[in-house]
């Protein structure tokens, strides 16, 4: 099993089987936010090349204006925030170890953190559509 | 085949290029949350994606201090998340051949969008105002 190269099934399957519980999750979690984050970032690159050309820079970023992409936008707010805050958690055990058994009730302190900042900063975000 | 340890229940390598890559991705995670969360608060936030258009950038890039900032996200997070990549690419993808390209495709990623993001932030000259 161990030398086979991982399919997308396969890695899936073995998510849900394996039981680490919160942590588990917390990673998953902090995987897909940081990939999404970094593609999202290679696009944001792409997309300010064109201020060489400002008509063409200018006629792009209306796009942004669309409900789509405003949802995308809340969508990478929140990939951002979920690193960052699960990413302070792993720092915090990573070098203070005796944490390591709190590390459950950092990942609700994380999300509690989360929470209080996602909720205003998306309702700032969402306003234009309500 | 990488020398690893166990302290408080998180692996993490000990020497060499691994330990300098683990050290990194929290010191840069740490800047990051500033820088990242700081760039959509001041571009989502308060500016708001309906005020992002070519003048906006211009206006902007006439200081400074905004390339600056700007060329430290770039930097830090483009070096964060190409290597969060590589370790991706170690975890998921096990075939010899294709894990060598892999780690070579991650390489060329992070020289090419380097290379363009610090063109933009080097070489965007705004127009002058009035």
């Amino acid at each position: 099993m161990n030398s086979e190269q991982p399919t997308l099934r396969s890695v899936m399957r073995g998510l849900a089987q394996y039981r680490g519980g919160v942590g588990q999750w917390a990673w998953v979690l902090h995987r897909v936010c940081g990939l999404g984050v970094l593609l999202f970032l290679f696009l944001h690159i792409l997309d300010t090349l064109l201020v060489f050309k400002p008509a063409w820079y200018d006629a792009v970023v209306v796009l942004y204006h669309h409900p789509v992409f405003r949802v995308g936008e809340v969508l990478l707010a929140a990939a951002v925030l979920y690193h960052a805050l699960n990413g302070i958690r792993i720092i915090l055990i990573d070098f203070y170890p005796g944490l390591t058994v709190h590390h459950r009730r950092l990942f609700y302190a994380a999300l509690a953190v989360f929470v209080v900042i996602f909720l205003p900063g998306a309702y700032l975000m969402l306003k234009p559509l309500l | 085949m990488n020398q690893v340890s166990i302290i408080g229940g998180r692996e993490r390598p000990t020497a060499g290029f691994e330990l300098y890559a683990w050290l990194f991705m929290r010191v840069s995670g740490v800047l990051l949350l500033f820088l990242a969360l700081g760039h959509l608060a001041v571009i989502h936030l308060y500016h708001g994606v309906d005020q992002v258009n070519f003048a906006l950038v211009a206006a902007r890039y006439r200081n400074p201090l905004w390339r600056l900032y700007d060329w430290a996200l770039l930097t830090l997070a483009l070096v964060h998340g190409l290597n969060g990549l590589r370790m991706l690419v170690n975890d998921y993808v096990r075939r010899p051949g294709l894990r060598v390209f892999s780690v070579v495709v991650v390489y060329f990623l992070a020289f090419v969008f380097l290379l363009l993001g610090s063109y933009i932030i080097l070489v965007f000259q705004p127009p002058a105002t009035g």
